[in-house]
């Protein structure tokens, strides 16, 4: 999706300056603007009108949202709300659910993910993601990553260390292991576990990476190194974060959804979200006011 | 649901309402000054600033202490952003009325060169509009905030009036009162800037209510 509003941000030299002193070139006031802007490119993940059901529960009730490539979208909501259910979908790792159900369909650059034609493994290349408590195999730090690529039919022992040695820096955890390779990846801390997982992630050349609430069990430390890992990660990759994290979500994401009972309430920049918000239920959310 | 949060917010907002209520106040005895060229009022004003700005630095602390410890969103966010805005611009108004008593010292003991009519006026405006920029904000009325940003006009036409009776009656005709003119004419100037910022405090009241900019867009106010 096009933003006239944003690329004669751009145009004007003007990033960063107040909204209210940028102006589109055809008079659109940014005060209003808040409709989904791809920040001038293409929608990576799009889900329309999305359902699911766990039984004759009803999770996600007409889920319609589009995820920016290669930007950082959070999910924030309380618990239950589905947003875990929903970034799960985006992988198919609700098949693992029994007795659960969908209608909707979410495209990845325009192939249905959910259809029975698309492989889940070949999706899940595609679509990594990262969990709420770090879970590296019990191997050494080199085989968590070499396993992936070998499963996956790489047999080239020099381009498999070439790649190992790649993600692991690309997860900034490669000053931290490696002359801890050969040692078992359960002797890590917290944090370097995380990385580790992510550089698992990483090995298979994922385009998108799914978080969920991946700093959850991480001291501050970790999970700064976490949030400054998204942030490089997104030149890259199309990220999607869930998180119970307020500031986390405001610190690391370009925009956000809150999801309240099941329902998408509102979806925007990252700022306006949490400046602005348009619904009162985000607002109260947001603000603590829930209950 | 209410928060404790809510009490610490209500708390910044009473020690915002008693900075401003100081402000008013100190424009009061400095026009009272002026009128009766009387020094001991002009005076107190001037002794009175220390009060405003200790007041205002209790606030700002406050206000960085909520931003730090709670890491406000949303609503929240914009009234402790205005807040700390308001903070600045109640300081300056009482910044302003101790100018105008500095304007009464000057001319105390010196013989009255007229009967003051329109600066009094002035002062009302300027202290009407304080108080409903105030009250807006303690209220979250964008009603009225919009009344104070559109009662500037009148400000600005009393203050026109007043200089050009002070330059024109008085001065051309009469260099003799320029010592006596010229400090009228300071003062209201600044009576006029206190209604400035009355309309700076009203335009970041929109904001924290509507989060709608009108600071430099006029149009947005229709």
């Amino acid at each position: 999706m096009h933003d006239v509003n944003i690329d004669h941000e751009r145009q004007m030299g003007m990033e960063g300056f107040h909204p209210a002193l940028v102006r589109g070139p055809v008079g659109i006031n940014l005060n209003s603007l808040g409709e989904a802007d791809m920040f001038g490119s293409e929608p990576k993940i799009t889900a329309r009108g999305v359902n699911f059901y766990y039984g004759s529960k009803r999770a996600l009730n007409n889920i319609n949202i589009a995820f920016a490539a290669r930007r950082v979208t959070a999910i924030i909501g309380p618990s239950g709300c589905g947003k875990s259910t929903f970034i799960r979908l985006l992988n198919r790792m609700h098949e693992l659910v029994p007795g659960s159900r969908f209608e909707g369909e979410i495209l990845l650059d325009g192939l249905d993910i959910l259809s029975p034609a698309c492989d889940a493994a070949d999706l899940r290349k595609r679509v990594g993601m990262v969990f709420q408590k770090p879970n590296p195999f019990p191997k050494t730090v080199f085989e968590n990553i070499s396993y992936g690529l070998e499963v996956n039919g790489m047999t080239d022992k020099r381009a498999i260390e070439e790649k190992v040695v790649d993600s692991l820096r690309k997860a900034a955890l490669w000053g931290e292991v490696k002359d801890r390779l050969k040692d078992s990846a359960l002797g890590l801390s917290g944090g370097q576990q995380q990385r580790l997982c992510i550089a698992r992630c990483l090995a298979v050349s994922p385009e998108v990476i799914l978080f969920d609430e991946p700093c959850a069990s991480l001291d501050p430390i970790s999970t700064g190194k976490i949030e400054e890992l998204i942030l490089e990660l997104k030149k890259e990759y199309t990220i999607v974060i869930v998180t119970h994290n307020m500031q986390q979500a405001a610190r690391v994401s370009d925009r956000t959804a809150f999801f309240l009972m099941g329902d998408l309430i509102e979806e925007g920049r990252t700022e306006q979200i949490f400046k602005a918000p348009r619904d009162r239920r985000t607002e109260d959310y947001i603000t603590g006011r829930f209950g | 649901m209410q928060r404790h949060f809510d009490e610490e917010l209500n708390h910044l907002k009473g020690q915002l309402a008693r900075l401003a209520a100081m402000a008013q106040e100190a424009i009061t005895v400095a026009v009272e000054a002026l009128k009766n060229r009387d020094a001991a009022a002009a005076q107190r004003v001037i002794d009175s600033d220390v009060g405003m700005d200790s007041l205002e630095l209790v606030i700002d602390d406050k206000c960085l202490d909520l931003i730090a410890l709670h890491q406000p969103m949303a609503g929240d966010l914009r009234f402790i952003t205005t807040a700390i805005k308001l903070n600045a611009e109640l300081e300056r108004i009482g910044d302003l009325a101790v100018d105008v008593a500095q304007r009464a010292l000057e001319l105390a003991g010196k013989p009255e060169l007229k009967p003051l009519v329109d600066i009094p006026r002035l002062a009302e405006i300027a202290k009407r509009m304080t108080g409903d920029a105030v009250k807006a904000f303690l209220e979250g009325d964008t009603a009225l905030a919009k009344k104070v940003i559109l009662s500037d006009s009148e400000a600005d036409e009393l203050k026109r009036a007043v200089e050009k009776e002070l330059v024109y009656d008085y001065m051309v005709k009469d260099g003799s009162t320029a010592d006596r003119a010229v400090p009228l004419l300071l003062a209201a100037r600044h009576l006029e800037r206190v209604c400035d910022h009355a309309v700076s405090m009203a335009e970041d009241i929109i904001y924290m209510v509507s989060a709608v900019v009108v600071r430099h867009h006029p149009e947005e106010l229709k």
